[in-house]
């Protein structure tokens, strides 16, 4: 019985860090329609960044800090400088940010090499939390705590600002929005580092107990994907949803057939777009 | 290009790919050998990308599930290679059916995510799936039969079947069902409208052309008797269809100059140094910004512009055709 508990809590607490990273694939994949390819690679960068501050400074809320800003302005540099040139052409923009996911992992690993990492966390998070005859990894349980404060304050941002009436209302009908007079294309450039810097944050977060090593910014695509395409595009509570159905599937499947979790995934997946083939909360382009 | 020139030029092609092994046997028949697999791999992207107008990322994945296969069952299992290349081209057939019938029903940015995803779903199996797929440590076995052996042997066969595959992946997209294909890319709604079955056109070209990539699979796992998760990544479909992009969408023998200058500046520049993932990255970033259609296409249209100048008296220039840039 407590076993089943504790896989949940495992499941819950990674579906925090998917919701974390896939919110910000789907913001920028909602507003603009540009499927961020590297968006897992951005997630390695910013675990990475964050495990360099950590080993400077001994902070993890700096590390925190860092792998946003500076994954967010690799996304700057991505949107502003790269993208570019393409803008308009959808496939077009999605090769290049796979173009650009190449580059970074391969020079994450002149930089890192190939071996595993893990980003050190403060000393209060260290430990198990006891409740009752439970106990349960205290950083987990932040993670979970840190997972609900991004969703209430992409909530909040996205519901009661005014940055956030425009990126809804380009996630509707950007021209329109063009159209009135309002700069999109700066709301486009705030949006796609803010989806970035999600990214680094959970980069730094998977990075306390996932470990990162060379190929986990494929696997955390995987799930983000699978996030996305659950939950539909450009959607919050979809990707809520979404992240909670790929993380406790994805730890259960672990458990239930250890050499198979990937398929556990696949089947629901599958199920799901054979009946809503744009998500949950998807509606068309 | 009239048919007498065309027909020149394929037998010109021919000739070319026969010598090879005679006049560089060795190391360089095998780069031979490798492209001759990767123009198989490209073309049968090229099938969907640029006559259904669906660009899929999965093909590697394809690929990889029929060279999986026959390591398996040959090296693993001790069978014998016909039936594993039966099985292997079975295999990623199959795989292809159960991807069509979940991606045909989306398009555009949609269809690339989901190809996308079921291929890496793919690849998290044979990296986690250790019993049968010898998790990161792959297969290794040769597998090729006996007469085979010989480099030049595997050469002819590999060749042999690459030209045999082209003619028919060459016929099919000329054929009055290749040509539904276009249709449904130019307009899917008015080729649905004209009474036109547009998921099941759509079922059969990807069906079709997973066959054509397992086929290719199976001659890698002859050439390369080695099989690990990276044959099936992510980057196995991106280099296939880089090569597609760089020969020209839509231009099928286009996938052959892709081949060839991919695998040779892989070679060139791994002899240099071992990042070639950054200069694949660069190159697909450069690709996309400055000749989305193509080196072919790019020297086409430039040698259509001042061909249409030259004749400018005369006609007032033409349409041109050929491949087209990805949208």
């Amino acid at each position: 019985m407590s076993m089943t508990v504790f896989q949940a809590l495992n499941g819950i607490t990674f579906a925090a860090l998917l919701f974390i990273v896939a919110s910000g694939f789907t913001l920028i994949f909602g507003l603009m329609r540009i499927v961020n390819l590297a968006h897992g690679a951005l997630y390695l960068a910013g675990g990475y960044v964050g495990l360099l501050v950590v080993q400077k400074t001994g902070s993890f809320f700096f590390a925190v800090v860092a792998a946003a800003m500076a994954v967010a302005m690799i996304g700057l540099f991505t949107h502003s400088v790269l993208l570019r040139f393409v803008t308009g052409h959808v496939l077009r923009q999605v090769l290049l940010t796979l173009g650009v996911a190449l580059v970074l992992d391969d020079l994450a690993l002149v930089m890192w090499g190939g071996d595993a990492f893990t980003v050190a966390v403060p000393e209060m998070l260290r430990g198990p939390f006891h409740l009752g005859t439970l106990s349960y990894p205290k950083y987990r349980l932040f993670l979970l705590l840190f997972g609900i404060a991004i969703f209430i304050g992409l909530w909040l941002l996205l519901h009661h600002t005014r940055l956030g009436a425009l990126i809804r209302a380009g996630v509707d009908d950007a021209e329109m929005v063009d159209a009135m007079g309002i700069d999109i294309q700066r709301v486009f450039v705030y949006t796609f580092m803010l989806g970035s810097a999600l990214a680094g944050i959970g980069g730094v977060m998977g990075g306390a107990f996932l470990t990162l090593y060379p190929t986990a910014d494929a696997e955390i695509l995987v799930f983000s994907l699978a996030v996305v395409i659950i939950g539909g595009r450009g959607s919050l509570p979809g990707t809520a949803i979404g992240a909670l159905f790929v993380g406790l599937l994805a730890t259960f499947g672990q458990v239930w057939f250890p050499e198979l979790a990937y398929f556990v995934i696949f089947g629901p997946m599958a199920l799901l777009l054979a009946f809503r083939p744009l998500g949950l909360f998807g509606r068309a382009a | 290009m009239s048919t007498a020139r065309r027909a020149a030029l394929i037998a010109l092609v021919l000739l070319v790919l026969v010598t090879i092994p005679f006049v560089m046997p060795g190391y360089k028949t095998s780069l031979a050998i490798e492209m001759l697999i990767f123009a198989t791999l490209a073309m049968s992207i090229d099938i969907l990308a640029g006559f259904a107008g669906r660009t899929s990322l999965g093909h590697g994945a394809l690929f990889g599930i029929a060279t999986y296969v026959v390591l398996y069952y040959v090296a693993t299992l001790g069978g014998s290679p016909w039936i594993g290349m039966l099985l292997g081209i079975l295999a990623a057939t199959v795989a292809a059916v159960v991807f069509a019938v979940l991606a045909i029903r989306t398009s555009g940015v949609y269809f690339l995510l989901l190809t996308l995803a079921l291929g890496m779903i793919v690849w998290g199996i044979c990296l986690r799936w250790a019993s049968v797929t010898g998790g990161e440590n792959g297969i290794r076995g040769a597998v090729a039969p006996p007469f085979l052996a010989q480099q030049s042997a595997l050469y002819f066969f590999v060749l042999a079947i690459a030209a045999a595959m082209t003619w028919l992946m060459w016929r099919f997209v000329s054929s009055p069902f290749g040509l539904t294909l276009k249709g449904i890319r130019e307009s899917e709604s008015r080729m649905r409208a004209l009474g036109y079955n547009v998921p099941l056109h759509l079922f059969i070209g990807f069906t079709v052309s997973g066959f054509f990539a397992g086929m290719a699979g199976v001659l890698y796992a002859l050439f390369n008797s080695f099989v690990s998760p990276s044959t099936v990544a992510l980057a196995q479909s991106v280099e296939g269809l880089l090569m597609v992009i760089v020969g020209g969408v839509g231009t099928l023998f286009g996938s052959l100059v892709g081949a060839v200058v991919i695998i040779s500046l892989e070679n060139f520049v791994s002899f240099y140094t071992e990042r070639w993932p950054s200069v694949l990255g660069l190159m697909f970033i450069l690709t996309m910004i400055f000749a989305p259609q193509g080196l072919l296409g790019w020297t086409r249209a430039l040698l259509a512009r001042r061909h249409a100048r030259k004749r400018v008296d005369h006609s007032g220039g033409g349409t041109t055709h050929g491949s087209q840039s990805i949208p």
